[in-house]
């Protein structure tokens, strides 16, 4: 019998919607996969067995019924542990929130939830979505399926490892500086920021609200493009939702060519520091592109070099902010309320028990580039090179459709090598975060394996605000290209663990 | 720019209600300083005469209909309370006693 758990997110719809499986079928054998495997990954911080069974047998009855099915109802997917569930643990990854069970459901749940797509579960994460390989999680690291001793990427490394061990087929990711994409890169699967405004935040615990955005993860193109279609769209509960149709992105997905396009390689993400082996399968990725018909050019944009200190002003800026809510007074975490103290105690002392060192020093430089005396001089400044970006960008796609490079300087890195030095940390965002800064939108999908130590590499592509359909033109258009090449969709030779 | 001291970040640390211990005040001093270093770079634009961008898209004032909607109950916005007290949240003493 086939092994359910290796199928894409289309074909298991497919069969579900023919009567071949049932979606308990389904959701038993990714529950079975979960239970062998998940104690060496660590994908998971909560799975709803029970839940999950009882949304599958609901799927079923509505088939048995003749009801129409969606495109992906009976799909499982793993859900990043910073969506509001309604009655199922939230932790965004932190101690703050360990215990709290939200009454209400983020709109992307609700949204998947309609679609009759069946959440096994809340992934890990580092803590607030703050960080690039998942280790800045309070309940413990996730392991990278191709090497269970590097990291899957972060933020939503418990999400990209869940996807490349087959423990789930889909899983939705959130993107403020490169946490879909990034961990999508070493992972060797598929990942996408949709522009800024095309997926509803309602729900979705804020770390920087003017980067924030959540996104579809999966192991194919078509498959993100299918999840993308059902979360995005319009919702009156988030006030930065675009009231605009949703791109047609599975259109692009099915249709995918880069015939005649204009294609930008972004000339400012290589040199020092950029892996061999990744700029390697960067530059066969290109000829490959121009093999397939289209027309490659360089391009400069030459306000990226300043777009990570420019993140790392704005990100801390509006985390300090927004996390300000979390004060031990109406819900979560509260420590040393012993009838002595006063309320700005408790709420410093909890703090300082809930926040892992990460969001301790992010909230501390935002607050200090807020800090009269410093804000024209670093927040001030960090808007100007936002602007100046957004120029690099519109001028940019002027010339070309869309822009690439690499998703990722490195593959994937060893647990614990960069865990207390930020800086080296941050490095891993560089190519995601212009894209953030600009509200544009961007895919990273697997493009090869670094010879030098046959983990993945990531090929980003950017597209205009509002054009997340090109990125689905051309990342199909590559993918089967290289599935053509290879024989076989690279995640195959991911090990079987 | 200037560098950050160990005093600064004991009163970043207040300011952002962070009750900091003695060795993270030490260990984050130094880290705060590498990274206030690398980020000073985006003063190369503070002379440009280019407006600043706070947000992707340019919304204002983005209101809904002002309709009566079902909400939480009492009972579910209490459930995850720290503490509670006749429907109501129980917070410390805000106030100092005279």
């Amino acid at each position: 019998m086939t092994d359910l758990t290796r199928l894409t997110a289309a074909e298991i719809a497919a069969r579900i919607a023919s009567g071949e499986v049932t979606a308990v079928e389904v959701t038993e054998a990714h529950l079975a996969r979960i239970e062998a495997v998940d104690e060496k990954v660590h994908a998971f911080l909560h799975v709803d067995r029970e839940g999950a069974l009882a949304q599958a047998r609901a799927v079923d009855a509505k088939r048995e019924r003749g009801a129409e099915l969606g495109p992906l109802a009976g799909v499982p997917l793993a859900l990043k542990d910073i969506f509001t569930t309604k009655g199922i643990p939230t932790t965004v990854g932190s101690k703050i929130l360990d215990g709290w069970i939200p009454p209400y459901d983020a709109t992307v749940t609700q949204r998947l939830r309609a679609a009759d797509v069946i959440v096994l579960g809340k992934t890990n994460m580092d803590e607030f979505a703050m960080g690039s390989s998942t280790e800045n999680s309070a309940f413990g690291p996730t392991g990278n399926p191709w090497d269970l001793t590097r990291v899957p990427g972060g933020s939503g490394g418990g999400s990209s490892a869940s996807l490349a061990s087959f423990q789930a087929p889909l899983a939705i990711g959130t993107d403020t500086g490169g946490s879909i994409r990034q961990p999508a890169a070493v992972t060797g699967t598929v990942g996408v920021k949709p522009t800024y405004g095309g997926v509803s935040r309602y729900g979705m615990v804020a770390f920087s609200s003017s980067l924030d955005q959540g996104g579809p993860c999966a192991r194919t193109v078509l498959d993100a493009a299918l999840l993308h279609e059902v979360i995005a769209g319009h919702d009156p509960m988030d006030s930065t939702s675009i009231d605009e149709p949703v791109p047609a992105v599975v259109e692009a997905a099915r249709s995918g060519s880069v015939r005649g396009m204009r294609i930008g390689v972004v000339k400012e993400f290589a040199g020092e520091g950029y892996q061999a082996g990744v700029m390697q399968r960067f530059s066969e990725t290109v000829e490959l592109l121009r093999e397939l018909g289209a027309e490659v050019e360089e391009i400069s944009c030459p306000s990226f070099d300043k777009a990570l200190a420019a993140y790392y002003l704005i990100a801390p800026s509006e985390c300090s902010s927004n996390l300000a809510r979390f004060d031990a007074m109406r819900y979560g975490l509260r420590v040393g309320d012993d009838g002595t103290k006063s309320a700005e105690d408790v709420t410093a002392l909890t703090r300082a028990e809930g926040f892992g060192a990460e969001v301790k020093r992010r909230i501390m430089l935002g607050t200090y580039a807020l800090s009269s005396g410093y804000y024209d001089a670093y927040y001030g400044s960090a808007q100007k090179v936002r602007t100046l970006i957004k120029r690099d960008f519109e001028k940019a796609f002027e010339q070309v459709d869309v822009l690439i490079s690499p998703t990722t300087p490195t593959t994937a890195f060893p647990i614990g090598e960069r865990a207390d030095d930020p800086m080296a940390m941050y490095l891993a965002d560089l190519c995601t975060i212009p894209t953030n800064l600009a509200g544009n939108a961007a895919m990273s999908l697997p493009c090869g394996l670094a010879p030098e130590d046959g983990l993945p590499v990531g090929l980003q592509i950017i597209a205009p605000a509002m054009a997340d359909d090109r990125l689905y033109k051309v990342g199909a258009a590559v993918e089967a290209a290289l599935i053509d090449k290879w024989g076989h969709p690279l995640i195959e030779e991911a090990p079987s663990l | 720019m200037p560098g950050i001291t160990r005093e600064e970040v004991a009163h970043l640390a207040r300011l952002a209600r962070l009750e900091l211990k003695a060795e993270e005040l030490d260990h984050f001093a130094g880290q705060l300083d590498d990274i206030i270093g690398a980020v000073a770079r985006v003063s190369e634009v503070a002379d440009q005469d280019v407006p600043p961008t706070s947000h992707p898209l340019p919304l204002t004032n983005v209101m809904r209909a002002d309709e009566v909607r079902p909400s939480l109950t009492p009972q579910q916005a209490l459930a995850c309370a720290p503490a509670q007290e006749q429907q109501r949240f129980k917070v410390p003493q805000i106030l100092g006693e005279e």
